[in-house]
């Protein structure tokens, strides 16, 4: 947290000695931004609280399980088939952490939550076609499944040899 | 303009019910009405926290990359370079895949190659900014680290496989007409 205010602190200081216009352009523009998706925010917010209290013992039933490796496939399918914003995604994500969830199978969630869309079929069926879309989506929960190892490997949660 | 007038009414209300909803629990002592605004109020102490310093950044993003100038690099290249310029477009797309399905149909009809746009589209909900952040705020900078470097050969390599794929069995994208 202190880290990300170094961060912006560091960020808009370097800006305004560059340009100092197009940094208060570019903080009205995040402030702008901000104002305007406050309220989705809070409506989220509201819906995960209740959202959580019900379906919190579920999901960690099925992402904590013994056996890590169900646990990422579980992750990976329950990311598949469900959709939420990031920003509510990622405080979820800090609960089953703290709740004991591996790093590994928190990541498979949260990869292929952004990554495959099973929802979003219809919509990226548009732009892309039935090929393509269904590819891409194979694909891509492959990438998922791979950067979930990958944080099993640097967390030391899954063993090479 | 008679819509977002309603949603803003539809917001209040459920704000108020909310807060009416929570402060009764709190009063009568409901155990799941309190067990909810808990809830509530850690994610609110989060969000409080991180979304000022995380808009500022964004702002700042918005104004120092110019999305065209990336664009342009996009085109009708063989250029290695251009991974690097996809993944650069996809982090500044605001939005998400739903702004980005669009985008990348109309890169590819101004004649970006395939493996350009799968590029984008995958790291479009990798490698957002907002998001970025915002993860490594909650989960920690070296979850994200290994996350964006983690994911590059994989974005990378899969687009190169299954570009390569569309490309040869000439697979066409849907024109959109808007």
């Amino acid at each position: 947290m202190i880290g990300l205010y170094a961060v912006a602190g560091l960020a808009i200081g370097i800006s305004y000695v560059v340009d100092s216009k197009k940094t208060v352009e570019g903080l009205k523009k995040g402030w702008k931004k901000f104002s305007k998706s406050l309220p989705e925010y809070l409506k989220l917010l509201i819906l995960i609280s209740i959202v959580l209290l019900i379906s919190e013992d579920y999901i960690i039933k099925y992402l904590g399980q013994e056996n890590i490796f169900l646990g990422l496939m579980s992750s990976l399918l329950l990311g598949s088939i469900t959709m939420m914003p990031g920003f509510i995604a990622y405080p979820l994500a800090k609960i089953l952490i703290a709740k004991g969830v591996s790093y590994m199978v928190v990541a498979g969630f949260v990869t292929s939550l952004m990554l495959v869309g099973v929802v979003t079929y219809p919509l990226e069926k548009k732009y892309f076609g039935k090929k393509a879309t269904v590819l891409r989506n194979i694909m891509s929960f492959g990438v998922a499944a791979g950067i979930a190892l990958l944080m099993g490997i640097f967390y030391r949660e899954v063993h090479l040899l | 303009m008679k819509l977002k007038k309603y949603k803003k009414t539809i917001n209040l209300i459920v704000f108020i019910s909310f807060l009416i909803f929570s402060v009764v629990s709190l009063v009568t002592g409901y155990d799941l009405g309190i067990r909810i605004w808990d809830n509530f109020l850690v994610f609110a102490k989060d969000m409080v926290l991180i979304l000022p310093p995380a808009f500022a950044l964004i702002g700042l993003f918005d104004v120092w990359a110019k999305r065209d100038k990336v664009e342009k690099h996009l085109g009708n290249t063989n250029n290695p370079m251009r991974f690097i310029w996809s993944i650069l477009l996809a982090s500044t797309t605001v939005g998400g895949t739903f702004v980005a399905f669009p985008l990348a149909n109309a890169l590819h009809h101004k004649g970006a190659k395939y493996s350009s746009i799968l590029t984008y589209i995958t790291a479009s909900s990798l490698f957002m900014i907002p998001m970025t952040i915002m993860e490594a705020s909650m989960l920690g900078l070296k979850f994200t680290l290994i996350r964006l470097l983690g994911s590059l050969p994989f974005i990378i390599g899969g687009a190169i496989v299954l570009g390569h794929y569309l490309e040869k069995s000439q697979y066409k994208l849907p024109d959109i007409l808007e």
